[in-house]
């Protein structure tokens, strides 16, 4: 369209006339911080001109817990809590970077069956999240059905949780060397049971999103993302993967076991919001196959699910008995394992993209240091990017592609 | 992995011999001391040199070391998706000094620099906007120096009188308990609280 549509200009370059009160200004509104759309606690501070967003600018923070101030007076093992209320939807897989970035500190090896229990619970996570995303954002561009049925797995899945960990949210149940606790073959079973159900309530979500016309419509062509755009605001997960790079850390950069598993990347063609949306689709599918592949190993790996030595506990019976176990397991829970001062940076394909770790050790119980860097902190500082020239409904799909917590964020 | 990460080391030192000042690999990550005054360059070139494509910024944050005389270290971390490698970029400024901005290079390095002003109270020359970010409206202080201290100095609450939220100076029921369970006989090197005869050693001694 060429020109302002709102005023008319006639041949000789003249106008019509305007009175004051016809003169009209762009509009400010605030989104949030209480909105059902916003995901949380956002503040989008938005400039509209019409419909359209000429500026939104986030104001973020009001979940600011400093979660980096008190881990720097906390022991390595009293921090890993702090981790499962970052992103609390995928709480397992934040805890994992920090189990890995102590790991490649102190050089411990981690055993095989809890190497194989961290993938099967990291691909729970992501379950998780991706249906809570998936569901939610079909319920901000008007979907009520997704979210009810969504909810119903992922309280499935927070079972597991429950009885892997004994709390369906906030874990604690990877520990630097090891998981917490072994599974039992019961619970083995029963995700296996889940796991081959479970596909059919994905063809069920499918039946209801993938080709509706509301859906497509709300969707499609919205947010486009380049390939420039993800190198110059630093994205990662699927808000890369949804433009066509194939970049996932467990395949390029491969962590814990990652490497003897087979899944597939899928990418997207577009970079929109409704590519974003197929790519988290299809994740969950090879998810669910490589939980089934890891259940497969587990019923063949035996063994501990901790690397005993200095920074893990030792077991329960021996602690009962020795007097070196009793004070070591002592030592352990109050003064806590000492990490060799060095400085590492472990980053895990979380759900929402890359989440990594930063530790500063400096040789005592405490991290010196510990930033965290969240994706959706990137992601959300392009809000304004992405946003410019979308109409003000397009903001809440956007927000709901991008995929936002603010646990993570506001740290 | 390592052996890669050194020869970047070394690749980078020898086109970049003004920038850099010292490279290190440990625990298979590249670390790259840069001088302040050319972080600018330096990232540019990490950004467009072909055996570096160091195109995503991966995180930018800030290591309090009071006692040092450049009390800061601001810490870059890039990553190649092309290239699959990493590099942690690191420089050490004063409390008074300011570096210069990336937004220009790496527009994702808005957020960060304001994160870290917010949390370190460090100025970057050159940022478009450099807001406090995570902290409350009209905050004071700068929360990750180490010598801000964790409980912070004001608390809020819902005044009924008011009827609105007032700010007023911490007080705490109880004092802020600080557990140190750092065993005294390895690494703790100061007087234990309640031990007399550390006082009277001291004494002693002279």
């Amino acid at each position: 369209m060429d020109g302002d549509i709102r005023t008319n200009k006639y041949d000789d370059g003249s106008t019509d006339f305007e009175t004051g009160e016809q003169k009209i200004r762009n509009f400010n509104i605030n989104f949030g911080p209480q909105h059902p759309a916003a995901h949380g606690v956002l503040r989008l501070v938005l400039e509209l001109d019409g419909e359209i967003v000429e500026r939104c600018d986030p104001h973020i923070g009001l979940l600011h817990r400093g979660t980096e101030k008190l881990m720097e007076s906390r022991t390595y093992l009293q921090n890993l809590p702090y981790f499962d209320r970052l992103d609390y939807v995928a709480p397992m897989n934040q805890e994992h970077a920090w189990c890995l970035a102590i790991e490649r500190l102190t050089g411990t090896v981690v055993p095989r069956r809890a190497s194989i229990i961290r993938v099967l619970f990291c691909e729970i996570g992501r379950i998780l999240s991706h249906l809570l995303n998936v569901t939610t954002q079909a319920m901000d561009v008007g979907a009520l059905t997704p979210p009810l049925w969504g909810f119903e797995e992922r309280e499935k899945l927070m079972v597991f949780y429950e009885r892997a960990s004994g709390a369906r949210l906030h874990a604690a149940y990877f520990r630097p060397g090891g998981v917490h606790q072994d599974l039992t073959p019961q619970l083995i079973e029963d995700i296996d049971i889940w796991a081959e159900a479970f596909p059919r309530l994905l063809d069920d979500i499918d039946g209801l999103l993938t080709e509706n016309r509301i859906f497509k419509q709300r969707n499609a062509d919205i947010g486009v993302v380049s390939e420039k755009d993800i190198q110059d605001w630093g994205f990662s997960g699927v808000m890369v993967r949804g433009s066509g790079l194939a970049w996932d850390l467990r395949r390029s950069q491969p962590y814990e076991c990652y490497d003897e598993f087979e899944f597939q990347i899928p990418v997207g063609k577009n970079g929109d919001c409704y590519d974003r949306y197929l790519c988290r689709m299809a994740e969950m599918r090879e998810s669910t196959s490589i939980i089934r592949q890891c259940i497969t190993k587990l019923r063949v790996e035996k063994g501990d699910i901790l690397a005993r030595g200095k920074i893990t506990p030792p077991n329960r019976g021996e602690m009962k008995t020795s007097m070196e176990a009793l004070i070591h397991h002592f030592k352990l829970y109050t003064e806590g394992f000492h990490v060799p001062a060095g400085e590492v940076y472990a980053a895990v394909e979380a759900p929402k993209g890359e989440f990594g770790v930063y530790l500063v050790a400096d040789g005592t119980n405490k991290p010196y240091r510990a930033k965290i860097r969240a994706p959706g902190f990137l992601h959300l500082q392009a809000m304004d990017y992405i946003c410019k020239g979308h109409q003000l409904a397009d903001v809440s799909a956007i927000i709901g592609t991008m995929d936002v917590v603010f646990g993570e964020i506001d740290r | 992995m390592s052996e890669a990460m050194r020869e970047l080391g070394a690749y980078l030192e020898l086109k970049q011999p003004n920038a850099v000042i010292a490279t290190d690999v440990a625990f298979g990550e590249l670390t790259v001391t840069v001088q302040p005054k050319l972080i600018e360059t330096m990232v540019e070139f990490l950004r467009d040199d072909a055996a570096c494509r160091f195109t995503s910024l991966v995180d930018i944050t800030a290591i309090d070391h009071p006692e040092r005389v450049a009390r800061f270290d601001v810490v870059y971390h890039f990553l190649s998706m092309y290239q699959n490698h990493r590099i942690r970029v690191k420089l050490a400024v004063r409390e008074s000094d300011m570096v210069a901005s990336i937004h220009a290079i790496h527009p994702s390095a808005n957020w960060f620099e304001r994160e870290v002003f917010d949390m370190f109270g460090i100025l970057f020359s050159g940022h478009p906007d450099l807001r406090r970010i995570l902290t409350d409206y009209g905050f004071r202080g700068h929360p990750l120096r180490k010598d801000f201290p964790t409980t912070g100095y004001t608390e809020v609450r819902y005044d009924e009188a008011q009827k609105r939220v007032v700010y007023e100076p911490v007080s705490l029921v109880q004092e802020y308990r600080q557990f140190d369970f750092l065993s005294p006989w390895e690494s703790a090197k100061y007087v234990l609280p309640g031990d007399d005869k550390a006082a009277d050693q001291k004494a002693g001694a002279k």
